[in-house]
């Protein structure tokens, strides 16, 4: 990843190609897994990310592999724009030895702290206090690093969302609330869970800025996502960011979902921002077809390769169970 | 003593989650100090994850509600409302997620009788879905009942069949006390079985007799209590071994006397759940038994129960986790001698 973070890309056009690279390794690898889903050649509880692609490929462009990023169950998206290597992370959501956490995590439980992906949780709002430590410790030890934590628009009502606001402003901490309101948590729509228009407006009780942006947007998003990262790199403490989105698939493979209206998501999904990026690269990006399609072809190549490697690899010996218990 | 009731002749009809269902309904219709909240338990937003509450917020109107993800909120509404006379039926989705709301139920719903020298009762219940069932990994697997049966004032029920879970769950809603209700998901839609005649309540604290026996006792519950009865039922079978199944149904307080009196005449005992072994439920049993029946027993009482870890993701991982059928016959066959 690019050590001179905080350089970005001189030329408009380049930093969205950046954001689609990302976005449509996303997209390809969240189709690839859905797909085994469906045929039944892989089990596991899936969370799609699909429609949320832009905001980690966007923010990505202002982290480096010293940042750290905290996510949740819905945290594939996450997880690749922080780099977490493709095979590592297939194989970890298989079960299998060789993934990223000996196949002990799962899905829901993906860390890879090599590229910075320190926690994946599957407790809503679990990740906003630890991300306070995390910064802290930066703080403290004089470090450039700033920390990502990210979760959905169901957690900013759990108390641990509220205390940790509070902890990060009051200490001033290098940390990043980045709430991906994709307007349900579970089945519940997000106006039917709070009162309030928006969850950013929350920032104001804990005295950070608070700022919602549309997440689809690439460049609304990359821009938003800087502010934010930046304000906490220079020290000025963190921000409570929230970028509007939607969720494809609902909330989890299989799932059902009667209780959203069809008009809302057949909207959304005529807006994907994935394939909307890509026109807009080829149409009037002065990108030119041939260097989309190429770069979709390594993606490809690179998605199938790691699929492929996690699908050969074995489960852990039961031996693997005792170990990691304890140090 | 409570008399031991035999399994009998039932029809399959229902499974544990209509059961639930019909519980509520009845508790819901029968007196209109019971409310339920939780999670996405209301109609708009699907009756529940695992339809436990489907209908029921069109039935009763406001007295069913969705809240946000608010576990603390949720556990705390439920106790101030008991306190004031409701009997409020919290559903907390999994119990992995009680820990978020540990503090209103230890601190508070188990204790406020107790520090207002008895002026305000908590008679809530709440519902809790628990177990392995294959991938849910760390935190949504946990059994964490010994939590709750170590804190005084909270009484534990968990069911392994679809009769004693409404039955079970009505009591807790009409006990005065609050009362933890856990759900195994892994026997939520396989086992079937009539519930019997509406309105009918299984008492809290009595243990059933799944199966009699006389040459050891298996005490236990949830979904280990079941597979240990296919275990006694085949040993019996397959070579004349005479094996009593007690299911406890509910852990704290649970029933001394009929599982003293079983183990006092089968002198072997064997006892099963799914929490982890250590320090769990099966180690305050082993250790009444062995106080009033030390020179009686012929063999050390036997604990199964999980590996001392978290519930690992992995199948060949999960598998060596939980002890299941195999785990729980070698205990049965070692402790036979
Ligand atoms: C403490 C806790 N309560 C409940 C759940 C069950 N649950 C899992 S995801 C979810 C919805 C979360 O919604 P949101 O925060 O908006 O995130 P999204 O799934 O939309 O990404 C719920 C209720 C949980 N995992 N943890
Ligand atoms: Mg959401």
């Amino acid at each position: 990843m690019d050590k001179s973070v905080g350089r970005q890309p001189e030329n408009e056009n380049e930093i969205l190609l950046r954001i689609y690279e990302t976005a449509e390794k996303i997209r390809y690898s969240d189709e690839r897994l859905r797909t085994m889903l469906m045929s039944g050649q892989v089990r596991f509880n899936y969370y799609s990310v699909r429609g949320q692609e832009i905001i980690p490929s966007a923010t990505a462009l202002w982290l480096s592999s010293e940042d750290y990023v905290i996510t949740t169950y819905r945290g594939l998206h996450d997880q690749i724009a922080k780099g977490v290597p493709l095979d590592v992370l297939f194989a970890e959501y298989m079960g299998k030895a060789t993934g990223a956490c000996k196949g002990k995590g799962g899905p829901m439980h993906v860390t890879h702290a090599a590229s910075g992906l320190l926690v994946t949780t599957g407790i809503v709002g679990g990740g906003l206090p630890i991300a306070n430590g995390v910064a802290l410790a930066a703080k403290l030890r004089n470090e450039d690093r700033v920390t990502v934590v990210n979760f959905g628009d169901g957690a900013s009502n759990i108390g641990a969302f509220h205390e940790a606001l509070n902890l990060a402003a009051v200490w001033e901490l290098p940390v990043v609330f980045l709430c991906q309101n994709n307007l349900y948590g579970e089945h519940t729509a997000v106006e039917l869970s709070m009162a309030i228009p928006s969850i950013s407006e929350r920032a104001l009780a804990y005295g950070m800025p608070g700022v919602t942006v549309d997440g689809n947007d690439p460049l609304a998003m990359h821009t938003a996502a800087g502010t934010a990262i930046s304000r906490a790199r220079d020290g000025s403490g963190p921000t409570l960011l929230e970028a509007r989105t939607f969720r494809f698939f609902g909330h989890s493979f299989g799932d059902d979902d009667a209780y959203m209206p069809g008009e809302q998501k057949a909207r959304a999904m005529a807006d994907d921002p994935v394939p909307k990026l890509r026109t807009r690269l080829v149409a009037d990006g002065g990108i030119g077809h041939e260097r989309v399609e190429q770069l979709e072809e390594c993606i490809r190549a690179e998605v199938d390769d790691a699929l492929a490697f996690a699908l050969a690899s074995d489960y852990p010996e039961p031996t693997e169970l005792a170990a990691d218990v304890y140090a | 003593m409570s008399t031991p009731e035999l399994t009998g002749d039932v029809s399959p009809q229902q499974n544990f989650a209509t059961a639930i269902n019909m519980a509520l309904d009845e508790a819901l219709a029968e007196d209109p100090a019971v409310i339920v909240f939780g999670e996405d338990v209301a109609d708009p937003q699907g009756g529940g994850v695992t339809k436990c509450t489907q209908g029921l917020s069109t039935k009763y109107g406001p007295r069913v509600r969705s809240t946000p993800i608010s576990e603390q909120a949720i556990v705390g509404a439920a106790v101030g409302a008991a306190i004031v006379g409701m009997r409020p039926v919290a559903e907390i989705m999994l119990m992995n997620f009680m820990a978020v709301a540990m503090d209103q139920i230890v601190n508070h719903a188990a204790k406020l009788r107790f520090m207002s020298g008895g002026q305000t009762g908590v008679p809530l219940t709440i519902r809790t879905m628990a177990g392995v069932v294959g991938g849910n990994g760390a935190q949504h697997s946990d059994m964490v009942e010994a939590w709750f049966a170590h804190s005084p004032g909270l009484k534990v029920v968990v069911p392994s069949r679809p009769d004693d879970a409404k039955g079970l769950l009505l009591s807790c809603i009409f006990d005065d006390d609050p009362c933890i209700f856990v759900e195994t998901l892994s026997l939520y839609f396989g086992t079937k079985g009539s519930v019997g005649e509406s309105g009918q309540r299984i008492p809290i604290g009595r243990a059933r007799i799944l199966k009699s026996g006389t040459d050891l006792t298996v005490v236990g519950y949830g979904k280990p209590i079941v597979e240990a009865l296919s275990v006694a039922e085949r040993l019996e079978r397959e070579e004349g071994c005479s094996i009593e199944v007690i299911d406890l149904r509910t852990v704290s307080p649970w029933d001394e006397g009929v599982v003293l009196d079983s183990v006092g005449r089968s002198k072997r005992a064997v006892l099963v759940h799914e929490a982890v072994q250590r320090f769990g439920v099966g180690a305050e049993v082993a250790a009444r038994i062995h106080e009033e029946l030390f020179g009686e027993l012929e063999a050390p009482v036997a604990r199964v129960g999980s590996a001392f870890t978290p519930v690992p993701y992995a199948p060949t991982l999960e598998a060596a986790y939980v002890a299941g059928t195999p785990g729980i016959e070698a205990a049965i066959r070692n402790t036979l001698g």
